[in-house]
């Protein structure tokens, strides 16, 4: 069987038909899009495509689209942006305890430089409390940034009404989106989002590009100084071959969105199913309805992650973990200690996120491949001996 | 990250996994926060000779390769040699460890030592240069099995 890769959330391939209308911004499409002559004008043209695109897929104005460098740079200005904006009025902003890092260590910059922010604890799936959302606003906040689906869990988080309590209450309400763009729909008027972060290589596009959603009339200054790009709002030569392949993308993620999503539910619910049902001490993380079409993610107790990882990866089966191995830290990630797991199971997490390479052969294989893989690594855990001992 | 073919082999194929039923001593050291426990079962002659070792790990690939490793080069050395593995001759043994997985080499050198304090505990004995393992090891007593 050919390789199996099953971490697309990390990030996916560039579809072909989006790297052949990418490459001729490489070679004879190269103009500076702020030139003048023909094929700067052409640059230009294929950027503002891109654009409507890209807006078109979100619900959006074009004039509402900002490209960036990243998503996490996208989050970066969002944030930053409006604490910056509406100092005068605040220094309180809200989030949750499980974003993404590019969310949460801004926030704890600004912490560190007269800021406030509340991380808002979610609960065993997930998901933060509306209640507790309501109740931590205060005179003084100004921002509310939770995403919209996470990426380790694929919990989706009630966007629509955190956008509503915000604007109610006339904060303004970012969301980190990265994850959810082309895999479940995001419209950003119907959904009240101010502003939205995403990223091109979650949804077949190249690394290297993303984009800020701002509504307009919001005023939001630059993270970024230097030329006039970006209507003056993000300088820098625009990254075209990036930006048009993200339009590319977007979409054609928009227009397969129904079918797509429904294909990968199905082969997620299989492994799902097959994993809890075949091998004993496991369980899901993340909630089973409010989730991610393409996500997996399951601790196997008494194991860790980054060993089941290697062993995986000799059976052609690429996947990530949430162990401190893996995240090249002491601690096993954020996200499954604040959703309660003890330390030992959070190490022991499997994250498996489906793409469009991905069938239900390739999900009928890891099933028969897991449940030998995990025994093995029980049979050498100290852990599994102790609780074989303890019960008897 | 890259680990090096000695780490792969030694993680892919584990020597010396498995228990030993009447160990001479065991040692357990690491800490499920950081997501690591080592035990390590010795045997030890009556001429003080370490005739066989076991491990079992809880651990990522370097844990499981050091403790490996470990095991290999403690069989057949006395108890004055035993205390001379330190966890750099383990790491070069297996041609060095990522920077951010030297911490587990330490954990295979005091699981060694653990067992031989274990070891020289039931013997009544002193062994000169070994100090009490430092036991850190907690919390997944209570976590609920499911």
């Amino acid at each position: 069987m050919d390789k199996i890769y099953f971490d697309n959330a990390a990030t996916t391939y560039v579809r072909p038909e989006v790297l052949d209308i990418m490459l001729p911004f490489f070679s004879e499409r190269y103009g500076n899009p702020s030139s003048i002559y023909e094929i700067a004008r052409d640059s230009k043209k294929a950027l503002e495509h891109a654009r409507e695109q890209v807006a078109k897929a979100l619900g959006a104005q074009p004039e509402e689209i900002f490209f960036t460098g990243s998503g996490t740079e996208a989050d970066n200005w969002a944030i930053r942006g409006i604490a910056d904006l509406y100092k005068n009025r605040g220094n309180h902003i809200i989030t949750s305890s499980i974003e993404h890092h590019a969310v949460l260590h801004t926030c704890q910059y600004l912490d560190k430089n007269g800021f406030e922010t509340t991380y808002l604890p979610v609960d065993g799936d997930g998901l933060i409390s509306l209640e507790d959302l309501e109740k931590a606003i205060r005179p003084s906040t100004t921002l509310i940034t939770i995403m919209t689906a996470n990426n380790e869990i694929g919990t989706l988080q009630p966007v629509k009404e955190i956008g509503e309590i915000a604007r109610k209450r006339g904060i303004a309400f970012h969301t980190d989106a990265v994850q959810a763009v082309g895999h479940v729909p995001i419209d950003v008027k119907a959904m009240n989002i101010d502003l939205l972060s995403l990223s091109a290589h979650k949804l077949y596009g190249p690394k290297g590009v993303g984009v800020l959603f701002v509504k307009k009339g919001v005023p939001l200054k630059p993270l970024i100084f230097g030329g006039g790009q970006e209507r003056n709002r993000r300088a820098g030569t625009e990254n075209v071959a990036g930006i048009v392949a993200l339009g590319a993308a977007i979409e054609l993620a928009s227009g397969e969105l129904g079918e797509e999503s429904a294909r990968l539910s199905k082969i997620r619910d299989k492994i799902i199913d097959g994993i809890l049902s075949s091998i004993p001490h496991t369980r899901l993380n993340g909630s089973r309805e409010k989730r991610l079409p393409n996500n997996v993610n399951i601790s196997f107790q008494f194991i860790e992650g980054e060993s089941l990882l290697l062993l995986l990866d000799m059976k052609g089966i690429y996947a990530s973990s949430g162990s401190a191995c893996t995240s090249g830290s002491l601690d096993p990630s954020h996200v499954l200690l604040a959703i309660g797991l003890p330390h030992e199971t959070a190490h022991g997490s499997l994250r498996l996120t489906l793409g469009r390479g991905s069938t239900e052969e390739q999900a009928d294989y890891l099933l028969q491949e897991l449940p030998a893989i995990v025994s093995r690594l029980r049979d050498m855990s100290p852990l599994y001996e102790d609780y074989l001992k303890r019960k008897g | 990250m890259l680990y090096s073919e000695k780490v792969m082999d030694h993680f892919l194929n584990p020597r010396n996994v498995g228990e030993i039923e009447d160990a001479s001593g065991t040692g357990t050291v690491g800490n499920v926060k950081c997501g690591d426990i080592m035990k390590v079962y010795l045997k030890i002659s009556d001429d003080g000779t370490v005739e066989d070792a076991k491990f079992k790990t809880f651990g990522c690939g370097a844990a499981v390769a050091t403790s490996s490793m470990a095991t290999e080069m403690i069989k057949g050395k006395s108890i004055d040699e035993a205390l001379r593995i330190t966890n750099k001759a383990v790491m070069d043994a297996l041609d060095g460890l990522p920077p951010i997985k030297v911490h587990c080499s330490c954990l295979a050198e005091e699981a060694l030592h653990a067992a031989l304090w274990d070891y020289a505990q039931r013997k009544g004995i002193i062994i000169e240069g070994l100090k009490p393992p430092v036991n850190d090891i907690g919390e997944h007593d209570e976590v609920m099995a499911y």
